[in-house]
């Protein structure tokens, strides 16, 4: 636990400094939190930020994924379970070969995997990190988010009970009614679940954009919050770095995760998974 | 008469038709996961590419295995040898799994059976922290690095790397240690164990699957560590495959010798498509664990 106390009290207090690599403590006060506001580049990044984890979440780590689980579900079982074996494939990856592939994958030559398929329906060649860099920060991202979201929804979905789905079928009801009216009302909390808590991980997430487009192309075309903050802190411009500022939009990405993680607990009831041991011995 | 049976027809065709509709979008979405793969695969073998055909195979992407040397033609600096890279990248996987597992099975096992004050504020801090932007903490995290003498070094990843992965862990060890029935380890503690000898011999036989949970989640954390590498190692000598990988493809040398890229990658993956044939029930678990969905 020391692990986090002692960074998040040192994360605050640099905030209240300009500290670069001299790991000089120089207090200016709320300095930095006043520059948040007034920084011209904050609105970009906040559009960017908002667009970036709504888009990958609505197509995919709910969206798809709640289609995936649906479709695997109802399908020949072994097949489902085979598609839902390769989405896992993209999570664990380790995420530089993952990038990798997709950079190779959209490279602008026309031999590139992507163009030569769209080269078939008489597409020219694009070069995707350059002229469609958001798609590519979502289909990277999105790929990784499905299988959270999939497994959740099929373990909810599997756990039905048959007496339920029997019902519905001898009353007559159809698959797509089955699904609208009995299955999706029945996993509604599961759905609620995974759309706050991958919220979360979206909003404070930037590895993969990071390896993808550094935030590029161009200055801060696909930059989000928490590459900012690595961005300001780590990848030194002319030898310029800013802790104290990073600190000061990190404190804030804290308070927004930790009090977004607090809701998550009441919401969600997961108190029930913390009930004492029913016997106690020394 | 003819009028039902047409219609049953047509019900079943259109039966039929939604169904192969349906395939038609899950194989269609799924593809390019698998097409991304293969292109890796083949690429490690061919010459050059088109698409996905090969133009021309070949083994001598694969010859870097026998001296570990990397020539990078025309470039200004030389990379670490491979075996080196590749050892630094074991090391970490290995050790931090074993001190994962170590901390987590005691951890989840105090959690999970004594009763002390403020253990559900702990535990629901736990899942706080797991659920804590990691980002935020590089900042501070660099400081203690620097002040303690661990920047660049293996050491001061692993330590970042354990602690925290640990809530993950403790969380997932007490699911476990929570399912195994109170009954046994009584029975163990009245034939005349201790406490540490009932969760030694008795308890932690009993939750291998946690252990090994815990040891692959350990494990690949380890392997795959990205962030960490790039931040706070500046020696090429303590590189691990992710930067050496990503050196591969950032910057100018982005795409000069592919095959060779992807041989490298794929010796990468072994581990996860090891833990991805044998292991998936694992890694199934260990994707919701922790989440309090379990």
């Amino acid at each position: 636990m020391l692990f986090y106390f002692v960074p998040v009290v040192l994360t605050v207090l640099i905030s209240f400094t300009n500290m670069d690599y001299s790991f000089r403590w120089n207090w200016i006060g709320v300095e930095n939190y006043i520059k948040i506001v007034t920084d011209p580049w904050m609105p970009k990044i906040l559009a960017n930020t908002f667009f970036y984890v709504f888009a990958t979440l609505t197509c995919f780590n709910v969206g798809l994924a709640l289609v995936l689980s649906l479709i695997t579900t109802h399908i020949n079982e072994k097949v489902g379970a085979a598609i839902r074996a390769i989405w896992l494939l993209p999570r664990i990856t380790p995420s530089t070969v993952y990038v990798l592939l997709w950079l190779w994958a959209c490279r602008r030559e026309s031999t590139s995997l992507f163009n030569w398929l769209l080269g078939f329906f008489g597409f020219k060649p694009i070069n995707w990190r350059l002229e469609h860099p958001w798609l590519l920060v979502i289909f990277i991202n999105g790929f990784i988010g499905v299988s959270f979201g999939m497994i959740i929804f099929t373990a909810a979905l599997k756990s039905i009970g048959n007496d339920v789905i029997w019902a519905a079928k001898v009353d007559g009801a159809s698959t797509w009614q089955l699904i609208r009216y009995v299955e999706l009302p029945l996993i509604k909390w599961p759905l609620l679940f995974v759309l706050a808590y991958q919220t979360l991980s979206l909003f404070t997430s930037y590895e993969y954009i990071l390896l993808a487009t550094g935030g590029g192309p161009g200055l801060y075309t696909t930059e989000v919050w928490a590459l900012y903050v690595y961005d300001l802190a780590f990848r030194q411009y002319g030898g310029i770095v800013y802790f104290g500022y990073g600190a000061a939009l990190s404190a804030i990405l804290v308070v927004i995760g930790v009090t977004m993680s607090v809701i998550y607990l009441k919401v969600f009831r997961f108190r029930e998974l913390m009930i004492e041991p029913k016997i106690e011995v020394g | 008469m003819t009028s039902t049976y047409s219609r049953s027809r047509l019900w079943k065709i259109k039966k039929y038709l939604l169904s192969g509709i349906v395939y038609v979008f899950v194989i269609g979405v799924t593809i390019p996961v698998i097409l991304l793969y293969a292109l890796l695969f083949i690429t490690s073998f061919s010459v050059d590419m088109e698409g996905i055909i090969p133009k021309g195979l070949t083994l001598n992407n694969w010859k870097v295995i026998i001296t570990g040397e990397i020539e990078v033609p025309g470039a200004e600096y030389t990379y670490p040898n491979l075996y080196l890279v590749m050892g630094n990248t074991f090391l970490l996987a290995i050790t931090v799994a074993a001190a994962e597992v170590f901390f987590a099975s005691l951890a989840g096992y105090a959690i999970s059976r004594f009763k002390f004050r403020g253990r559900s504020q702990l535990l629901g801090l736990i899942l706080v922290l797991h659920a804590f932007p990691g980002v935020a903490l590089l900042i501070a995290i660099f400081y203690i690095l620097n002040v303690l003498g661990l920047y660049d070094t293996l050491l001061g990843v692993f330590i970042i790397k354990v602690a925290l992965d640990l809530p993950l862990g403790i969380w997932i060890m007490k699911g476990f240690f929570d399912s195994v029935p109170w009954d046994l380890e009584m029975s163990a503690l009245i034939d005349g164990c201790n406490r540490f000898q009932a969760w030694w011999k008795v308890l932690l036989p009993s939750v291998r699957n946690g252990l090994m949970a815990v040891l692959i989640f350990g494990f690949l954390s380890g392997w795959s560590e990205f962030i960490y590498i790039l931040t706070f190692i500046s020696s090429q000598r303590y590189w691990t495959l992710s930067m050496l990988v990503y050196a591969f493809t950032s910057g100018e040398y982005f795409y000069i010798r592919p095959g060779v890229t992807a041989a490298i990658a794929i010796m990468y993956m072994i581990p996860v498509i090891i833990f991805f044939l044998f292991a998936q029930k694992y890694l199934l678990r260990i994707q919701i664990a922790g989440k309090g969905v379990v």
